[in-house]
């Protein structure tokens, strides 16, 4: 597979020294869908922002749709769709009509566009919306809206920053529905950023997590998982003679603990170790009581790399969301 | 070229449609100019001091009220930019594949579409205070242009200005500070022969001074010995503001 997203030593220093990211190398496969994983303020937006040619590069190299981004800015525009964290279609406008002006941005010829609007207009289920302002759509119709403006030019690459921050978790579940099948009928590269760690894990294919403008650990999620010590796997067994020995010697066992005629095994992939243990517990001519397996999450490996866990983050970043909404309907 | 044109006129579609579907605007905007007419006019034109060369005060000032209505609300062309790029809005247009100076070209253009919306209002406000407007079509033409020309230089201005701006609370002030000298030392209101000196200096050097003069010759007096000198100083300071207005909106986000 080819690599349509590439940043190596990306690094972005603001006015004032802030260094929002610092020599940053990712990349990303075309076809796949990749996550970038931080807490607020770690460099995630302004990543995207470098990545989509809305803010410059201070140092550092990236390219996208095999184009670099700061030497061909409008190459990497044709190519991409952008879902931003702020608010992206316009309030005094009809769906419609944000869907077909957007069309008319990129060039995409007015026959075309209708059919192409029509079509992902139902894909989301805007139908009946669709001729009415903007100004009056819920919060998930508005998210579903800022999707297919993003999709009308058929992008390769979609970027999408916190697309279901703020929404209800069935309005989630419908979005993430819809970029799953985005990215598996269409082949559709996704790069997106997403505070939900079990939807990053049950989505993505390859995760980065990024803290303090560094990235921590790159891969899959369930490479992520194995870096950071694997499944749990807690046996309580008769009592008899101390099994730790035993265990340490299955291979790839990382770590034994034992409390009483508990014993807590650290490994990855368990459920393939699982028979050498159970028949060299039967061997030993003991009886295991109770099993039970514990895969690791996200967050775990969250909290590993970046020391704190992402769910106990106050929201800002939601209420910023808040904010935005509110300002806007003042103006 | 042909595509900065192309994408210009997206952009201003974009802006006509909202402005379409919320017409309180442009309603609210025609409130000041009838105000200035009715009640400044009226009661400035009891002096009959004012030498004007035989044009009743309410007809020397209609052309000037006009600008400044022009000037408003295209000075609001930059805030309105400046709100939506801190809300994020501009992103869609600034990571879409067209030139930074056709967004800049769009939202003035605009800026000089909702002037002729205010041209209208007036000339019918005018018209109904028994202001003899000329009714040539050529004339009528020429001011729509004029008008058009007038919205796109003080709206690319005020892109230039507000661009440079890094905060939108001092906005307000700065709109104050543009648009008052640019009003006050401008023929809008009085010739230029009363004013001291060094007023007429800066007034000379105000392109609102040649907009109001067009403007006057092509409803009012008629005389159109003026005419191009008005508009060279009108297209110069138009050509200086759009180019400052690009380069100046090319840094946004960086």
């Amino acid at each position: 597979m080819s690599k349509i997203i590439e940043a190596e030593d990306l690094t972005k220093i603001y006015a004032g020294n802030l260094t929002a990211v610092d020599h940053v190398s990712f990349s990303v496969d075309e076809g796949t869908l990749f996550g970038f994983l931080g807490p607020n303020g770690a460099g995630k937006t302004t990543t995207i922002k470098m990545l989509t040619t809305l803010a410059s590069i201070t140092s550092g190299k990236a390219s996208v749709a095999y184009h670099d981004c700061a030497k061909e800015p409008n190459e990497v525009r044709k190519s991409i769709g952008i879902v931003p964290q702020d608010l992206a279609v316009d309030d005094d406008l009809t769906g419609i009509e944000n869907v077909m002006l957007a069309a008319k941005l990129y060039r995409v010829p007015e026959s075309i566009a209708r059919k192409r609007a029509e079509e992902l207009i139902n894909l989301v289920d805007l139908k009946d919306a669709s001729k009415r302002l903007v100004a009056t759509y819920s919060g998930g119709m508005r998210k579903r809206l800022e999707l297919i403006v993003g999709l009308i030019h058929q992008p390769r690459i979609f970027f999408l920053d916190e697309p279901t921050l703020g929404l209800d978790i069935q309005t989630r579940a419908v979005i993430w529905d819809y970029i799953k099948r985005l990215n598996k009928e269409h082949n559709l590269t996704i790069f997106m950023t997403t505070h939900y760690l079990e939807e990053a894990d049950s989505l993505c294919d390859s995760v980065a997590i990024i803290d303090h403008g560094k990235i921590r650990i790159s891969g899959s999620p369930s490479e992520l998982k194995e870096k950071v010590g694997g499944d749990v796997l807690e046996i309580d067994v008769t009592n008899g003679a101390s099994l730790t020995e035993f265990f340490r010697s299955i291979q790839g066992v990382k770590e034994v603990k034992q409390t009483g005629s508990k014993y807590r095994i650290k490994i990855p992939r368990a459920e393939e170790a699982l028979p050498t243990i159970f028949e060299g517990i039967s061997a030993k001519g003991l009886k295991i009581r109770e099993v039970s397996l514990n895969k690791p999450t996200l967050d775990e490996v969250f909290l590993e790399v970046t020391g704190r866990s992402l769910r106990d983050e106050p929201s800002g970043a939601e209420d910023s969301f808040q904010r935005m909404i509110t300002s806007r309907r003042r103006l | 070229m042909l595509a900065l044109f192309e994408k210009s006129a997206v952009v201003l579609e974009l802006e006509l449609r909202k402005m379409m579907h919320d017409q309180s605007d442009i309603i609210i905007r025609t409130i000041q100019p009838v105000l200035w007419l009715t009640i400044f006019g009226s009661v400035f034109g009891q002096l009959r001091q004012v030498p004007l060369s035989g044009v009743p005060y309410l007809a020397y000032m209609t052309p000037g009220v006009l600008a400044q209505s022009v000037l408003f609300m295209a000075i609001f062309t930059g805030v309105s930019l400046v709100w939506e790029r801190d809300l994020g809005q501009l992103d869609r247009l600034l990571c879409a594949p067209i030139p930074r100076t056709a967004i800049v070209l769009g939202k003035a253009l605009t800026g000089g579409v909702k002037g002729l919306f205010q041209a209208g209002i007036i000339f019918a406000i005018a018209l109904v205070m028994g202001v003899s407007i000329i009714f040539n079509p050529l004339y009528m033409a020429a001011v729509i242009a004029v008008v058009l020309l007038f919205g796109i230089c003080f709206s690319s201005l005020s892109i230039f200005v507000m661009t440079l701006l890094k905060t939108r609370e001092r906005v307000m002030g700065i709109v104050q500070l543009i648009t008052m000298p640019l009003f006050f030392a401008s023929n809008a209101l009085y010739p230029i022969e009363l004013m001291p000196r060094w007023l007429q200096a800066i007034s000379f050097a105000n392109p609102m001074t040649y907009v109001v003069a067009a403007l006057r010759a092509l409803m009012i007096t008629g005389d159109l010995s003026g005419l191009p000198t008005d508009l060279a100083g009108m297209g110069l300071a138009t050509v200086i503001f759009v180019v400052l207005a690009s380069a100046a909106f090319r840094k946004i986000g960086a």
